[in-house]
């Protein structure tokens, strides 16, 4: 059996008491401070409601003005989801030079497979991809969550390789 | 204002004018009984909604707030439901036990209530073991406890219950050295004699800090024999599903929840008797302007006032803690809180002969 100082134990029992009042101290102050409260009236506040910058809704493919887009088709996003979310299919594009090019004909995301994992965001070499904030995704159809990224028409920005 | 003593006193003296003395003492026992089981509902309800905004506000959230203004009327919804849900009885079990349970945790809350001093001279039984009869009876609830887990004939209730036996069995002995602290001081056990002793000022400030001492073993003692967080091994969520009230619903389910918090209440204003002077007011030696202003909040005021800040405290503990283990719950007990509140018994005694505290 071991004998524990007596030293020991009376600096155990302040210790503790002070690490208890430590805590105590805390939730006290949570108590009495409600404007630190987190919590979202969501369908109350729907028309100011301001999500945190990192949450993630759905995978998006952002195009500019001209209709354009970033995405090679190198396929990484494809590679990175765990669980096949993200389906690259190509087509072959001529080139002004006459050339055949590998571009992408559709990206299409399974939003219903989606768990948010960011992995495809951040395989992405050329950041043709995002996250967006878009978070309301009820359909009364499941195919309506099989979505196409890149918009009808869209070609590849110049200059992303 | 006509005070809750005077009341039951004019009460009393009606009864006497126009009926006979048995019939007087038959509906003075009904009337008790029904004031009783009022009490129990009102603070089912008061309670379980401070409980949840008092968690809610500790873990920055809101709260219920749908159901009444600011939700207060939460409870009165959830009781509803409780009672029209069907009180199963599992095929399993042992039914009578089962089913007799419930009832045994209500009725050991309620002898409790007996000698607790509501407000000034406002007893139901003044005995003269007042507080040896709490603690006698207070250590009863752990039958009902064993009964529940061992009737659900379920691992998680049976492990739950033989948790709770080690636990209350263990800290019975804390809580009840640290009031034969106060007994010794106010060197009488009957509740009316102990308010009494602290007109001039309460135990706590009075008996120096040995009476801090056993204030502090007195509510952590007492937050484990009304198995609450963070002593809440017997209910234990995250392991046991709900320990020994797993297969409770219903009807028999609210009466178990009843019954914790009546306990609470119980132990808390047990608590206010004897540390926090019970319904004496605050006295502040020789201040006689602020100890007059004083006499004129009503002593039933002072008692729930002091019972509820004991209940904020206890689970203000709840809501800041996490769950000990059993190995260091018993450690906390035995190698602890027993010796450090069997010292400070000794030095309590020694003050009380030496006439040291005021």
């Amino acid at each position: 059996m071991k004998i524990v100082p007596v030293k020991k134990y009376i600096s155990d029992v302040f210790g503790a008491i002070k690490s208890l009042a430590t805590g105590m101290k805390r939730t006290m102050y949570y108590f009495t401070h409600h404007k630190e409260i987190i919590t979202q009236q969501y369908p109350d506040n729907r028309n100011t409601l301001e999500l945190p910058e990192r949450f993630k809704g759905e995978v998006v493919m952002p195009h500019d003005e001209n209709n354009e887009h970033r995405c090679t088709g190198c396929q990484a996003c494809e590679l990175a989801c765990p669980n096949g979310t993200i389906k690259v299919i190509f087509k072959n594009e001529l080139t002004p030079e006459g050339k055949k090019k590998k571009a992408i004909d559709k990206l299409v995301y399974h939003l219903e497979l989606c768990t948010m994992c960011n992995l495809c965001v951040e395989a992405c070499p050329s950041d043709a991809i995002k996250m967006a904030q878009t978070f309301e995704h009820s359909v009364f159809d499941r195919s309506k969550l099989t979505k196409v990224l890149n918009n009808p028409g869209s070609k590849i920005m110049e200059g992303v390789e | 204002m006509p005070s809750f003593y005077e009341i039951a006193d004019q009460l009393h003296s009606w009864l006497n004018a126009n009926f006979n003395p048995t019939w007087v003492l038959i509906i003075e026992m009904v009337l008790a009984g029904v004031a009783v089981i009022g009490l129990f509902a009102v603070l089912g309800l008061v309670l379980v909604i401070m409980e949840r905004k008092v968690s809610a506000w500790m873990q920055i959230r809101l709260g219920p707030n749908r159901v009444g203004p600011k939700g207060m009327l939460q409870s009165l919804a959830d009781t509803v439901k409780l009672i029209v849900k069907e009180g199963m009885t599992p095929s399993g079990a042992d039914k009578f036990l089962f089913n007799l349970a419930p009832y045994i945790a209500m009725i050991v809350a309620m002898l409790l209530l007996a000698p607790i001093a509501f407000a000034g001279n406002f007893q139901l039984w003044d005995i003269n073991v007042g507080v040896l009869y709490v603690s006698a009876i207070s250590s009863l609830s752990v039958i009902s406890v064993l009964m529940a887990g061992w009737a659900s004939n379920n691992k998680c209730s049976l492990l739950g219950a033989m948790r709770s036996g080690a636990q209350i069995v263990s800290y019975e002995l804390t809580a009840g050295l640290s009031v034969l602290a106060i007994v010794v001081l106010a060197g009488d056990l009957k509740i009316s004699a102990i308010v009494a002793s602290q007109s001039d000022g309460w135990w706590i400030f009075k008996g120096h800090i040995p009476a801090i001492i056993a204030f502090v073993t007195f509510i952590i003692a007492v937050t484990a024999e009304t198995n609450r967080a963070p002593f809440d091994l017997a209910e234990a969520e995250s392991e046991l599903t709900a320990g020994f009230h797993t297969e409770y619903s219903g009807m028999k389910f609210a009466l178990f929840f009843l019954a914790e918090y009546v306990n609470v209440f119980i132990v808390c204003a047990l608590g206010a008797t004897l540390f926090l002077g019970g319904p004496m007011p605050l006295h502040i030696g020789n201040w006689e302007g602020f100890n007059h202003a004083m006499d004129y909040v009503p002593s039933s005021l002072w008692f729930f006032g002091k019972t509820f800040f004991l209940i904020f405290l206890i689970m203000w503990f709840r809501w800041t803690f996490p769950r000990l283990r059993i190995d260091q719950l018993l450690n906390l007990e035995w190698k602890y809180l027993l010796p450090i509140s069997m010292i400070n018994l000794l030095i309590v005694t020694a003050m009380a002969i030496l006439k040291w505290h005021f």
